[in-house]
């Protein structure tokens, strides 16, 4: 039954795909996106950033800023009235920066003025003296300690070893490789923008912002402004997209700080060129891994080397950092390891969370590896897969063992059995923008070589490493409609459309009233990690069920019964063993139930130092399979198709699962042929959607999805989360498949037209 | 910033004769991209995009050319009946952009912008199109190949405004290919324009050197050895002719693409449009 022809009061429940509260909005262009956002009597709020990637700042002037007309504030440093840095994980970062800067496009200054063009002028009117110092963009020089501290915290911002078993196993096969991923950005299409507005004398300031996790950025703001949290109150700006660059701070601070400065609302809004300096980006990162097995191809140990280039602050590098090592067996049977991690600090742009988070590096390169020992035993990519597969109770490399569902042989087996493209290169109809290169006319299809590529992942759900995961949510029943309350960020991923979802089937309520999401409940973490229908769907289920405790109770105390016969039926409350039959609406009439709920997920452990425990949650696991048309003489690509099946526990809601697969999907075939953020010494070539390419409709492949449901035992609604794994294995499928295309190793993503034509 | 947006020729050309400084938005799709990132902050800009005499085109059937006014917009050059007149043309105009720019962008901005990656601009050097720079004392006529005259500099006056191209109506085969990292809605790394005349090539490349370069020895080979009657060309002459256009060519390094990659690519580009006019 689809959502449209369900009965009225049955329509939008657990399993349907319901449809988005604010999808009319969105499409209609009425939406109010966190950039549309203003206030009597607003100012412009603007950053001046260092043009050099690293610099002792000897001297800055503001004198020429304020003398220009409509200026009302120029701030820097010195301004800042509580803690000088911030930091997801550490606070290393500064609000300004404070006797140097460490990458292009750090913050050293900000102005208030009545107009944006004002606010310009008042930028150039700052004179900033640099001192330029030696910048240190190669990471293997912060691993080796060859290049003086760039910082106080010093160049290696984590380093963490993986040693598991059996350390003396080698070969008999033994497959090698060195594999390297680019800058991706996440290139959401809702720029960063804030609207500050400070309480009357300035007791306090409500931030409207667009972000990922709003205790978190009041945390941090509240010690940077010196205020107590309660003074800080956030409230979420519509979101254009996250994907991960909105869970650091950017522009929050500057924001309040001119606000509070000014007892004017302040409004700030980047451009697409201040975006790309203004947000952490995924991290570069180069692997070594080598691989032995027996002669069946079984794995036998993982070696690995990773370095991931953090850039100047810290941001999630560390987490993200166990996410990669602690993910570098993929998800097969392996009992022995020996892997070796950096996360290290350059004056390259900071880099932090990315849909992946980690996981996509260690991808790429299990994935190009199993390729490798495909080919040295003579099995196809199929088969060494199947060969190796996770299992549910198989020891990851951790030692953590994997209780969750871990269907990866079904994932493949089902994968090979979706259909293969039935038409030739360019299509039945011979049209040239189906061919590599598209509306360019390059291809001649008899030139064209069509490959095929698979690549399965495991990803971790939720937070790790002992950290205290928690949303919260608030129902209130009355007179049939249910509010929900909560703090979760909706960045267009759908958690309003699942709430309500929760909500009506639960409750049996056909109309659920959203309350605004904002910090006048508790948090509801970070959306992130793949984890708020599992945790934020865990908090609003759990208090929809203690609202639904409180009203059978009520209703059997009114008819003498007992509360446990009573259920929800439809939208109606019924006796199972009795006559009693009342809808919700009348049941509610007039009564008021109110419950709050937090849903915590398990405890995890740290890491010791053989890097041992059970730092994860949960998992979840992808297979895709790509299918590419190559040009290999201009070295041209075409995704034709990316087919997958995708493990996700319950798809809650089928729609919302498609969009995420898809999107996932389109994000990895980005990184693979695409997107790179290309820095020349520290310092960005294509900070605009001119030169950094997202893939466009002709770029995009055809989708084929299949889903694994079966439902997961530790999740409140048996659901996994959906977010990250499309992502994870699209990557190196669409390389292994042009890998197969051309008979060429193709090591690093994204793959660039030279490394076909020249690698 | 002062803006002038005249409504007749008449207006526009008093307008840039008044403000020999102000810059031309005609489309706006390079300007304003400039003017955003705050590469470029003009005092004064003449709009023309409501001069109606530029946005008309005339096909004169007796002369063989057409007269495409500057102010014609690439999505219309992209349709027929242009399309038909101008192939070559139309498929240049499908790889500007995305459909919005292609509504907004005229070819008449697309020269006076003279970047070496235009992408109308190669096709119009194989045509040996003709620009037609107005003043308010008169006109004058510059063929393509000597108006451009090195990355975004051409010969154009101060005072001058470009009304028109204009272009021969041909019969034989012309294409225009171009590579760029993504399938659509790229600038592009490498371009290449060939069009055939009874007995005679031309071949034209763009974003290879600080203009459109013609391969004048590449078509000079091609002319004498292809056998236009029969409609072939043989595999060592392709091949050659291949080489002496990645000769011609005189690409950079950067961001986008390398010196290498390009000078490959357009020998590639332009054996396959040799192979696809000589079939």
């Amino acid at each position: 039954m689809s959502a449209v022809d369900a009965p009225v009061g049955l329509a939008g429940r657990l399993g349907q795909s319901a449809v988005r509260p604010d999808g009319v909005a969105k499409t209609q262009g009425t939406f109010e996106f966190s950039g549309d956002l203003s206030a009597d009597g607003f100012l412009w709020g603007a950053t001046l950033r260092s043009p050099h990637p690293h610099a002792r700042i000897v001297r800055i002037d503001l004198s020429g800023a304020w003398k220009i007309d409509g200026v009302q504030a120029v701030i820097t440093a010195e301004d800042v009235p509580g803690r000088l840095t911030y930091g997801l994980i550490s606070h290393d970062q500064p609000v300004f920066a404070h006797e140097v800067v460490r990458f292009v496009g750090e913050p050293v200054a900000a102005v208030a003025a009545d107009h944006p063009d004002t606010c310009r002028r008042a930028l150039e009117a700052i004179v900033v003296e640099y001192e330029v110092l030696t910048s240190l963009t190669d990471p293997e020089q912060a691993v080796d300690g060859s290049f003086p501290p760039i910082h106080p915290d010093g160049n290696v911002i984590r380093h963490q070893r993986i040693v598991r078993g059996d350390q003396t196993i080698e070969g008999p096969v033994v497959v090698e490789g060195t594999y390297e991923l680019g800058m991706q950005d996440q290139a959401f299409l809702g720029l960063e923008a804030a609207l500050a507005v400070p309480d009357p004398g300035g007791a306090g300031v409500e931030l409207h912002i667009a972000t990922q996790w709003l205790h978190e950025d009041r945390k941090q703001l509240a010690a940077c402004l010196d205020l107590p949290e309660e003074q800080v109150r956030l409230v979420l700006g519509g979101v254009g997209g996250a994907f991960g660059a909105r869970e650091d701070i950017s522009l929050q601070v500057h924001s309040c700080l001119l606000a509070l400065r000014t007892g004017r609302p302040v409004r700030m809004a980047y451009s697409r060129h201040e975006s790309f300096l203004g947000h952490v980006h995924r991290h570069p990162c180069r692997v070594w891994m080598r691989h032995h097995a027996d002669e069946s191809g079984r794995l036998l140990r993982v070696e690995a080397r990773f370095v991931f280039d953090g850039g100047a602050y810290a941001s999630t590098s560390s987490a993200v950092l166990i996410n990669g090592i602690t993910h570098a067996q993929g998800p097969y049977h392996c009992d022995n390891a020996t892997v070796d991690g950096w996360a290290v600090r350059t004056n390259n742009l900071p880099c932090g969370a990315m849909r992946g988070f980690g996981v996509v590096q260690a991808c790429f390169a299990h994935e190009g590896q199993m390729d490798k020992l495909a080919a040295a035993i003579g099995v196809d990519p199929v088969e060494i897969r199947l060969r190796n597969a996770m299992r549910t109770g198989d020891h990851l490399i951790t030692g953590q063992v994997v209780e969750s569902v871990a269907p990866v042989e079904r994932l493949i087996r089902e994968l090979a059995e979706l259909p293969l493209p039935t038409e030739p290169v360019g299509g039945h109809d011979h049209d040239p923008m189906r061919l590599p290169g598209g509306a360019g006319l390059t291809a001649d299809p008899a030139t064209i070589r069509r490959g095929i590529g698979w690549a399965i992942s495991i990803k971790n759900l939720m937070y790790s490493e002992a950290f205290d995961d928690y949303s919260t949510a608030r129902v209130r029943l009355a007179d049939g409609v249910a509010t929900v309350k909560f703090a979760t960020a909706e960045v267009g991923q759908g958690f309003v459309t699942l709430a309500g979802q929760i909500a009506r089937s639960v409750l049996g309520v056909g109309d659920v009233v959203l309350d605004r999401i904002d910090t006048h409940i508790g948090s509801a973490g970070s959306t992130s990690a793949s984890r708020q229908t599992w945790m934020s769907g865990g908090a609003v289920d759990g208090a929809c069920r203690l609202v639904r405790e409180r009203l059978f109770e009520h209703l059997a105390a009114v008819h003498d019964l007992e509360p446990f016969q009573l259920a929800i039926d439809g939208s109606d409350v019924i006796d199972t063993v009795g006559t009693l039959r009342v809808s919700v609406a009348e049941a509610t009439a007039g009564l008021e139930f109110d419950e709050t709920f937090e849903h915590h997920h398990r405890p995890t452990e740290d890491l010791d130092e053989f890097g041992q425990g059970n730092c994860h949650t949960a998992f979840a696991f992808a297979a895709h399979r790509a299918v590419v048309d190559v040009d290999p003489e201009l070295g041209l690509v075409k995704v034709v198709q990316v087919a997958t099946v995708q493990d996700v526990g319950r798809a809650l809601n089928p729609l919302s699962v498609t969009g995420q697969i898809e999107g996932g999907i389109a994000q990895g075939v980005g990184l693979a042929v695409m997107e790179e953020i290309i820095l020349v010494d520290g310092h960005v070539r294509n900070a605009s959607f001119t030169d950094y390419l997202l893939p466009t409709f002709l770029d995009m492949p055809d989708v084929v999805i299949g889903l694994v449901e079966e439902p997961e035992p530790q999740a409140p609604l048996g659901a996994k989360g959906v977010g990250e794994p499309p992502t994870v294995s699209s990557t190196p499928a669409v390389v292994a498949a042009i890998r197969d295309a051309i008979g060429k190793d193709l090591h690093r993503v994204p793959v660039r037209p030279t490394d076909i034509v020249f690698g | 910033m002062s803006v002038v947006v005249p409504t007749s020729l008449a207006d526009a050309l008093r307008a840039v004769a008044d403000d020999p400084d102000a810059i031309v938005l005609a489309g706006g799709t390079d300007l304003m991209v400039e003017f955003n990132e705050g590469r470029r902050r003009p005092s004064s800009i003449v709009a023309v995009h409501r001069v109606p005499e530029l946005s008309t085109w005339h096909h004169d059937p007796v002369a063989g050319t057409l007269r495409i006014g500057a102010g014609v917009t690439y999505d219309e050059i992209e349709r027929d009946p242009i399309a038909r007149w101008v192939p070559a043309l139309s498929q240049a105009a499908r790889t500007v952009g995305s459909p919005q720019i292609r509504h907004a962008a005229t070819i008449g901005g697309n020269v006076g912008t003279a970047s070496p990656a235009g992408d109308g601009l190669p096709v119009l050097a194989a045509l040996d199109a003709v620009v037609e720079l107005t003043h308010e004392r008169g006109v004058r006529l510059v063929p393509f190949g000597d108006f451009m005259v090195g990355p975004k500099r051409t010969v154009r006056q101060p005072g001058e405004l470009i009304t028109a191209v204009t272009v021969p109506v041909l019969s034989g085969y012309q294409g225009y290919t171009k590579v760029g990292v993504r399938n659509a809605m790229v600038i592009a790394t490498a371009s290449v324009a060939l069009v055939v005349r009874p007995g005679a090539v031309a071949i034209a490349l763009g974003s290879v050197g600080p203009t459109i370069i013609r391969c004048h020895d590449a078509e000079a080979l091609v002319s004498a050895h292809a056998d236009f009657e029969a409609c072939r060309v043989s595999d060592d002459v392709v091949h050659e002719a291949a080489e002496l256009v990645r000769a011609a060519a005189r690409p950079i390094d950067d961001h986008r693409s390398t010196a290498a990659y390009r000078r490959h690519a357009v020998g590639v580009l332009a054996a396959r449009l040799l192979r696809r006019a000589f079939q």
